[in-house]
């Protein structure tokens, strides 16, 4: 079941271990392999040291940081505004759900409240990319086991929705969109309608998807008993999201601890009962689902309103204000230049992204930047797992487990 | 969570851990809890096993840099209980030289959160078992994310064409890094007596602002 990716890198990357076994005349000698960081089934820049006895996984050790951009400092360095779009980049697959932790941060500091339409919007566009993120993560999964269809009929619908976020944003990845106050603009018109369609289309790619993946024989074959984790070791080790509700724990902070107007919204959390790769699979399945009720929840419900605070001071006036009124053109090169100050404090937020819960740290000291800023990404505390999860598994296993863990670079090493 | 029952339970984990506990603060809606750093370990065991308060989960390990205090490394444990829906942070000082001790053997959690605190802001966490750096370069140098590290780096790469490998060189900037300070001089002098202010304080009584 070894797959021709990774044999051609073991024929590249073995290294004998000196030490070699008693004198058994067939004696098998463990030896170290190196695993990327340019490799396609690696999901990014992971490198991974593995002790290999035969094709069996003994030792797992990843090698993370290629990636390293400092953001962390980069954002003591800006204004909170000038912040935001380094949060696009942390996890490049679903980049609004990033920022969204930040901004509730920047707006529990401040502590202020958003109308309305500005959370329906949010929440709108959180599900859209969490659809947006879950499609790549198990259609790149499929891949990963060698199916090559799932990602091909997905990359369509990810354009679709991308049009919505470029639509929104101007930008189909690094949006920028959700700000400290609201969003960034309104909903264009005419948009709400085509999300509509959108939904209406996107069953029969999940269940086209269900029958190539669910019950082919082939990948259950490399998923189901792969990479099992524990309810006790999820919790050990830190994981969240998919991968905690994979091994049987009903948490999801859109539940548990609703933000926006998720305690609006009627969805179910879908909870796996076998804690393998097959079983996140699942999850994740499941989850798309009902992210399309949630945004079909927001688009029959979508207030009419302003989309973000009147307070100037936070929110930027609207154009056509700023051509009338000294004062608007005051607070908008106040807000561009300088930023707003917010008070000494410290905050940790944290949301459901759609690879577990994203948090943040933001510590301010009274100025315009923040004094720090902590980046919890749930792909960190997932990597970590990686060695127990793949212990005894063949070296084939350990791509499915860096699959089903859903790892993007961006936010790991941020 | 009301601010009231994060009070009752900050209390709670006071009287539980006795002289251990320093300070207990809610703020934001959030509870802190600053511990003696010796007692660390005591404490994260107890936050979680005892069935009152049952922290499952650490979420994050980080530190904060302040260099102008004594002990200038503030060392943060986040921490999430599923049990009863609630979260909580741990806080303890230390310096560049003094060691923390290592939460692997409580949280397995801790082992990267620790190693990269200890690669970016180095602090010594004792008795980890594998305290190597985890996101910067193999073989940096320096602890990057303290405040008096410099944004730019001291060293670059590039690839060079003669030696046919990547070499390290001094960080060369064709323009300097450019820190703009927009702190307004008018919100600064808030506290400031300029000449005339005198006047405005002897007139009512009291002292500016």
């Amino acid at each position: 079941m070894s797959m021709t990716t990774v044999t051609s890198e073991a024929t590249t990357g073995v290294v004998v271990a000196g030490a070699g076994g008693p004198a058994a005349k067939t004696q098998i000698k463990p030896y170290t392999m190196n695993f990327g960081p340019q490799h396609p089934a690696a999901h990014g820049v992971l490198r991974l040291v593995m002790e290999l006895n035969g094709e069996v996984v003994e030792r797992c050790d990843p090698h993370i940081g290629l990636l390293h951009r400092g953001t962390e400092k980069l954002i003591e360095h800006k204004t909170y505004i000038q912040a935001t779009p380094y949060f696009d980049r942390l996890d490049y697959v679903s980049p609004m759900c990033m920022e969204h932790a930040f901004v509730l941060g920047i707006e529990n500091l401040l502590q202020i409240k958003l109308p309305l339409r500005a959370q329906y919007i949010r929440v709108l566009f959180s599900e859209i990319t969490r659809i947006l993120n879950h499609i790549l993560a198990v259609t790149m999964g499929a891949i990963d086991v060698g199916a090559i269809t799932p990602p091909l009929w997905g990359f369509e619908q990810r354009e679709l929705l991308m049009e919505f976020y470029e639509r929104v944003s101007g930008a189909r990845l690094h949006a920028n969109y959700f700000r400290p106050g609201g969003v960034a603009w309104d909903l264009p018109d005419g948009l709400l309608d085509d999300i509509w369609a959108f939904t209406e289309q996107f069953p029969k790619f999940m269940e086209d998807v269900d029958n190539l993946l669910t019950d082919n024989r082939i990948f259950k074959q490399r998923t189901v008993d792969i990479g099992i984790v524990t309810k006790e070791q999820a919790l050990d080790w830190g994981f969240t999201g998919p991968m905690l509700r994979g091994s049987g724990v009903a948490w999801d902070l859109r539940k548990s601890q609703p933000y926006e107007v998720y305690d609006r919204m009627e969805f179910d959390i879908p909870v796996g009962l076998t804690g393998d790769c097959w079983g996140r699979y699942l999850v994740r399945m499941e989850e798309m689902r009902q992210s399309l009720r949630i945004i079909r929840q927001c688009c029959k419900e979508m207030p009419d309103g302003p989309f973000k605070i009147e307070d100037r001071k936070v929110a930027p006036p609207p154009r056509g204000e700023m051509k009338r009124s000294m004062e608007a053109l005051i607070h908008h090169f106040k807000l561009f230049t300088e930023g707003f100050h917010v008070p000494a404090g410290e905050t940790y937020t944290a949301i459901e992204a759609p690879k577990g819960e994203f948090g943040v740290y933001l510590v301010s000291d009274g100025t315009n930047k923040p004094y720090r800023c902590k980046i919890r990404a749930p792909g960190f505390a997932h990597l970590q797992g990686l060695d127990f999860m793949s212990k005894g598994h063949m070296l084939a296993d350990a791509v499915a487990n860096i699959a089903s863990m859903d790892i993007v670079f961006g936010e790991i090493d941020r | 969570m009301s601010e009231q029952a994060l009070k009752e339970l900050g209390d709670a984990i006071a009287a539980k851990l006795g002289g251990d506990v320093l300070t207990v603060e809610v703020k934001l809606g959030q509870l802190m809890v600053t511990v003696k750093r010796a007692a660390i370990l005591t404490a994260l065991t107890t936050l979680r096993d005892d069935p009152a308060f049952s922290f499952e989960q650490l979420t994050d390990v980080t530190a904060v840099d302040f260099p102008e205090r004594i002990e200038r490394f503030e060392v943060i444990y986040q921490l999430l209980s599923y049990k009863h829906n609630r979260r909580m942070r741990v806080k303890l000082t230390t310096d560049e030289d003094t060691p923390v001790p290592s939460a692997v053997s409580v949280y397995s959690a801790a082992n990267w959160f620790e190693r990269e605190t200890w690669d970016l802001f180095g602090v010594f966490f004792d008795n980890h078992p594998d305290l190597r750096r985890i996101l910067t370069d193999y073989g940096f140098e320096g602890h990057p994310f303290r405040k008096d590290f410099p944004l730019t780096g001291y060293v670059e790469v590039r690839y060079d064409e003669d030696q046919k490998r990547v070499v390290y060189e001094p960080v060369r900037l064709t323009q300097d890094f450019r820190s703009f300070d927009f702190l307004s001089p008018w919100e600064g002098m808030t506290n400031v007596m300029l000449p005339g202010d005198e006047k405005a304080a002897l007139q009512d009584g009291s002292k500016t602002p």
